[in-house]
């Protein structure tokens, strides 16, 4: 039979086509926009600074000329320093400073040190309960946990943060003595509030994947509950919830507000888990409202975007490979 | 029918809203509350006009400003040379500056801090990182927890410049963002100091600099060493009801809210 020509179908067929690849087209947007911004950092272009001229005083409106003020008022101008791309690999992250420096270091090193708190913190709880979920609990239980874990995964971050902020940093200070009440420590840990729905529910996605002829088997050969649980259905799983953990990773080293708000935000680049850090989307988070636009601040802000966009951009297509290919691979062949 | 003569009435209960002037104010966050208050005052006065405030630091405001997003620039700082060039550039003008009010810049300890107060030279190295320890300006043994305002904040260039004489400031500073958080933050911690407007006092107490208390009479005669005006900028001279609010604010009545909030009068 001849397909028949329907203009109202193909019509829809289309526009259903071309929302789909506008949110395509936005992401390659974005990525274009964020880099070309950063780009003349290493091309040499931010560089170019118009000479600063005396322009002159303001006018002043409505002044009593008999009250000058009795102190002088200091206003020092910024030093222009050329911008070299070893400058990003500093120690120091001072971009107000009279010399600028815009040394990356100690907010990378913020970052891993939240990010590793928040893992070691929300990975052990999320495949836990989801293994609880997808193995043990009864039917109720299951029904009724991962609905609620998921909200908390829409939990505004900005709530977590202030809940951080105001509560938790004194709860955690009085419970181990920490020198500064904002720090890495009590960031990751507020943190793993907002990590642990997204390692629970992909790991608990992979858990109920496992093939039940595996666990049946294990069963019929004598295994308890426990031991299938663990030795069997864990293993099996084990691509995907390595998959959980990388989306994890990407998520804790992304988030903003959270680390905005509870970990103090001073760019030291120490060991010590429990100083406080300042954080790389943080720092753009603080700082880019302020910035003067096309400024060598504001390149290296879109720098550290673009940074933050390919390290979560890889993430990803890691964590999709490990659950396409080898967890999938793994469950067809058995 | 009814949906029609509903909407009739919301269109004719709206239209005060339309015809009223709307006047912006954006930036330090130092002068927030402040701002706010004027606002409300004027406008219990003058029902026509509706003045919308909002901080985010100084930078902020005088972006806004040369951005042409807002009509009035609160900034507890003046206007730099570089920035007085990008008004210039776009709207042909240097800007016009108000002195709106003056502030004791105060620097904040715990109530239980036994220290009393600090000399310039003595803030600026804590400020830098040479002095860490309480003992050596004379209080108990322990580390000095610095906290200061996020870069974009008038204050915190302002003590840049006229404490730390230029100088970085130490990296284990915290930053956190308005003069309320640091506040908090100073109230919550018995060995943190930080710094920012005389207004804002709930669970701290003020240092004396040099031995002088900030006070009305000290920020008066320039004798509290840190003293700093706090400033409005406009685009232009300031004309219809932007000039009636200004001049309403330089009046006793407008510096008047100005005791009230705990910031200083200009004359």
């Amino acid at each position: 039979m001849k397909k028949r020509f329907r203009p109202g179908e193909f019509l829809i067929e289309r526009s259903i086509q071309g929302v789909a690849f506008i949110s395509l087209l936005f992401i390659c947007l974005i990525f274009v926009f964020v880099f070309r911004e950063a780009v003349p950092l290493f091309t040499g272009k931010a560089d170019v600074v118009t000479a600063h001229e005396e322009v002159g005083a303001a006018e002043t409106y409505g002044e009593d000329a008999s009250a000058p003020l009795p102190q002088a008022q200091q206003e020092l101008e910024q030093k222009h320093v050329p911008f070299r791309a070893a400058a990003l690999t500093a120690k120091d992250w001072q971009p107000v400073s009279l010399e600028p420096k815009y040394g990356l270091w100690p907010l990378l090193v913020g970052s891993l040190k939240v990010t590793f708190i928040a893992l070691l913190l929300a990975g052990p709880i999320g495949i836990f309960a989801a293994l609880y979920t997808s193995t043990f609990a009864p039917k109720w239980a299951r029904e009724g946990m991962k609905p609620v874990i998921e909200i908390l995964a829409g939990f505004p971050s900005v709530v977590v943060g202030f809940f951080a902020l105001v509560v938790l940093a004194s709860i955690l200070q009085n419970l181990f003595g920490f020198q500064y009440r904002l720090n890495a420590f009590t960031g990751g840990v507020a943190m793993a509030l907002a990590v642990v729905p997204i390692v629970y529910t992909v790991s608990e996605d992979a858990l109920a994947a496992v093939p039940k002829a595996l666990t049946e088997a294990s069963l019929a050969l004598g295994a308890t509950r426990w031991e299938t649980a663990l030795f069997i259905v864990l293993p099996a799983a084990t691509p995907g919830i390595f998959a959980a953990m990388i989306l994890g990773f990407g998520r804790a080293f992304g988030e903003t507000m959270i680390v905005l708000m509870a970990t103090g935000n001073a760019a030291l680049l120490t060991p010590s888990l429990t100083d406080p850090v300042r954080t790389l989307s943080a720092t753009i988070g603080a700082e880019m409202a302020e910035v003067v636009f096309g400024d060598i601040h504001y390149r290296v802000l879109f720098f550290i975007g673009a940074l933050l966009f390919i390290i979560s951009f890889s993430l990803n297509a890691i964590a999709e490979f490990f659950v396409r290919h080898r967890l999938m691979k793994r469950f067809k062949g058995a | 029918m009814k949906i029609q003569k509903i909407s009739a009435a919301l269109l004719l209960g709206a239209l005060p809203l339309f015809s009223a002037t709307t006047i912006t104010v954006k930036g330090s966050d130092t002068m927030v509350i402040m701002a706010q208050r004027w606002a409300e005052a004027y406008m219990a006065d003058h029902t026509d006009v509706v003045i919308q405030v909002t901080g985010g630091g100084s930078g902020t405001g005088i972006s806004a400003l040369i951005n042409g997003a807002t009509d009035i620039c609160d900034a507890s700082r003046p206007m730099k040379s570089s920035e007085r060039e990008s008004l210039k550039m776009r709207f042909s003008s240097l800007g016009v500056e108000v002195k709106s009010a003056k502030d004791g810049l105060s620097v904040y300890f715990n109530d239980a801090n036994p220290v009393e107060g600090l000399t310039m030279a003595q803030l600026k190295d804590i400020y830098t990182g040479k002095i860490k320890n309480w003992k050596d300006v004379g209080g108990a043994d322990a580390k000095i927890v610095v906290y200061g305002r996020e870069n974009n904040s008038g204050t915190y260039v302002f003590f840049r410049d006229n404490v730390l004489k230029g100088e970085d400031y130490v990296s284990s500073m915290q930053s956190l963002p308005g003069t309320a958080a640091v506040v908090n933050a100073v109230a919550k911690d018995p060995l943190g100091i930080g710094y920012g407007g005389a207004a804002y006092g709930k669970g701290i107490k003020f240092a004396k600099i040099n031995g002088i208390a900030p006070s009305a009479e000290t920020v008066k005669d320039g004798t509290y060493p840190l003293t700093r005006y706090l400033y409005m900028y406009l685009r232009g001279r300031p004309t219809g009801e932007i000039k009636k609010y200004i001049d309403w604010i330089l009046s006793p009545a407008g510096q008047a809210v100005v005791t009230k909030v705990g910031y200083f009068p200009v004359k």
